[in-house]
């Protein structure tokens, strides 16, 4: 299988009803890591990941992988800030995007009663995934995601319903995932998740990149007023 | 007073004794309506399912015009029929008027739009939900369709069961391109405006009685389908 990373982002803008809300944007994201996006809100992180996913039209600029976009796109999954529950039962929420590919039935269930275990959504894989709990939902939407075991992975703030326990799963299978080799970018208004999860943090505001850094770099010493502004938990408008 | 009395009970009697000019017509009566929510649900599924994903340049006129033909008067509908179908007409070499077939055709035309407008909208409303997700995981179009049809199926039952509704209590376009002959395409509706033509209310309310019976149990079902949508189970 080839690699649709590393990404290369140029001078890359959104814009939505004649204003630009992203960009322009110049980045690279290598083979390794976890990226975490983190930035006020408004300032662009869903927006960004939406773009960089292929799902927000480029007004201007590139986003080269490095594989075709086509090809590149079957191999990356999002999970939404706001879940999409399929109205199905969540085990067929969860094999759902195998079934799109071809997988046979039987074989799709099997993987995504897996998956839904690993998850802690065992007990639930029958029910209708519509009566789900909001944490729940973002729950059945990581294991959609992994199922199809893609090479990069997009969270918006995948954990922002959660509770303390259910944060800690998240960022248990986030991690492994990570392990596996999978490169998550993800966004959060979790400082400390972020502490815990990144290698790499991407500091946005107001639709550009104010800093891109190993997160060791970034959280001991932000170069620029707003981002250590905004680690110190100050309103940065 | 005295009239309609002895009508009720003879109608009674004519149903619990299964009378059997009322079960044929009642049967053929089905059969039409059946056949032409079926056909008219394979057209207008699809058709509501593309309109809601599909962005394209007269997509709004098409809607429109959708709505427009909602609201088509059925004996229009029936005359147009007759013209296309008759001897002299374009198709008249098809024998096809005043045949159960051409009540269907004309059944056809006066539901698909209904159907095709309120699934239009449902879907339209699902879509809303699916979009990023099915766009993200690269679903192809047949299978964002299939997709949207499936998971919005109480929806589009629903819209079938009024689709049904209308055309089983229809009598305009199908009273002229079928001729209510009798055994050939008599129905409930032109049979009961003929029984009361000629006065014969026994037979009349007996029918009227069976065409209620499904217009409730349509109408039960679907009440019944908005229920479970809403408590979630399927
Ligand atoms: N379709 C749109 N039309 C107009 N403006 C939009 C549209 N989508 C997003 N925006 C604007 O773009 C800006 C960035 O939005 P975005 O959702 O990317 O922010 P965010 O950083 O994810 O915020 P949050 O932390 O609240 O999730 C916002 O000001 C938003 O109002
Ligand atoms: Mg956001």
């Amino acid at each position: 299988m080839t690699a649709i990373l590393p990404l290369s982002v140029h001078a890359a803008q959104v814009r939505r009803r004649g204003k630009t809300i992203v960009g322009p944007i110049d980045l690279d994201l290598d083979t390794q890591g976890t990226t975490i996006v983190i930035g006020p809100n408004g300032a662009g992180k869903t927006t960004l990941l939406h773009m960089l996913h292929g799902l927000a039209r480029l007004s201007q600029g590139t986003v080269a992988w490095n594989t075709p976009t086509q090809d590149a796109q079957t191999k990356q999954a999002f999970v939404f800030q706001a879940p999409v529950v399929l109205r199905r039962s969540v085990r067929d929420n969860i094999a759902y995007p195998l079934i799109l590919h071809g997988v046979l039935k039987s074989e799709a269930r099997r993987r995504a009663e897996d998956w839904a275990a690993r998850v802690g959504l065992a007990e639930a894989l029958k029910r209708p995934a519509t009566v789900l709990s909001g944490g729940e939902k973002q729950k059945l939407a990581l294991a959609r995601a992994l199922i199809r075991e893609p090479q990069v992975l997009f969270l918006d703030e995948p954990t922002a319903n959660l509770d303390g326990r259910s944060t800690r799963e998240i960022e248990t299978i986030l991690h492994r995932t990570a392990a596996e080799g999978t490169r998550i970018v993800m966004t959060t208004h979790n400082i400390g998740q972020a502490q815990r999860l990144a290698s790499e943090v991407i500091f946005l505001y107001r639709g550009r990149v104010h800093e891109m850094t190993r997160a060791e770099a970034f959280f001991k010493g932000p170069r620029t007023p707003e981002a250590a502004a905004f680690i110190k938990g100050d309103i940065v408008e | 007073m005295g009239e309609i009395w002895q009508g009720l009970t003879a109608a009674f009697w004519l149903i619990v004794t299964l009378d059997s000019d009322l079960v044929e017509i009642t049967l053929r009566s089905l059969y039409v309506t059946l056949t032409a929510v079926a056909i008219a649900c394979a057209l207008a599924l699809p058709l509501g399912a593309w309109l809601a994903i599909q962005r394209f340049r007269y997509r709004r006129i098409v809607i429109a015009l959708l709505n427009a033909l909602m609201g088509l008067p059925p004996v229009v509908v029936g005359l147009i029929v007759y013209l296309f179908l008759s001897r002299q007409g374009p198709f008249g070499a098809l024998n096809l008027i005043f045949t159960p077939t051409a009540m269907i055709i004309a059944q056809v035309i006066i539901v698909t739009p209904l159907i095709a407008s309120i699934a239009h909208q449902a879907i339209r409303e699902l879509w809303a939900d699916y979009h990023d997700l099915l766009i993200s995981l690269n679903a192809t179009k047949r299978q964002r369709m299939a997709t949207l049809i499936w998971d919005a199926r109480r929806a589009l039952l629903t819209a079938a069961l009024a689709g049904f509704g209308r055309a089983i209590g229809e009598v305009g376009a199908v009273m002229i391109v079928g001729g209510n002959i009798d055994h050939v395409s008599r129905i409930l509706t032109t049979a009961i405006a003929l029984e009361t033509s000629k006065g014969n209310f026994a037979l009349a309310l007996g029918l009227g009685f069976v065409l209620i019976g499904l217009a409730i149990a349509v109408n039960l079902m679907i009440h019944g389908l908005g229920r479970t949508e809403r408590e979630g189970t399927w």
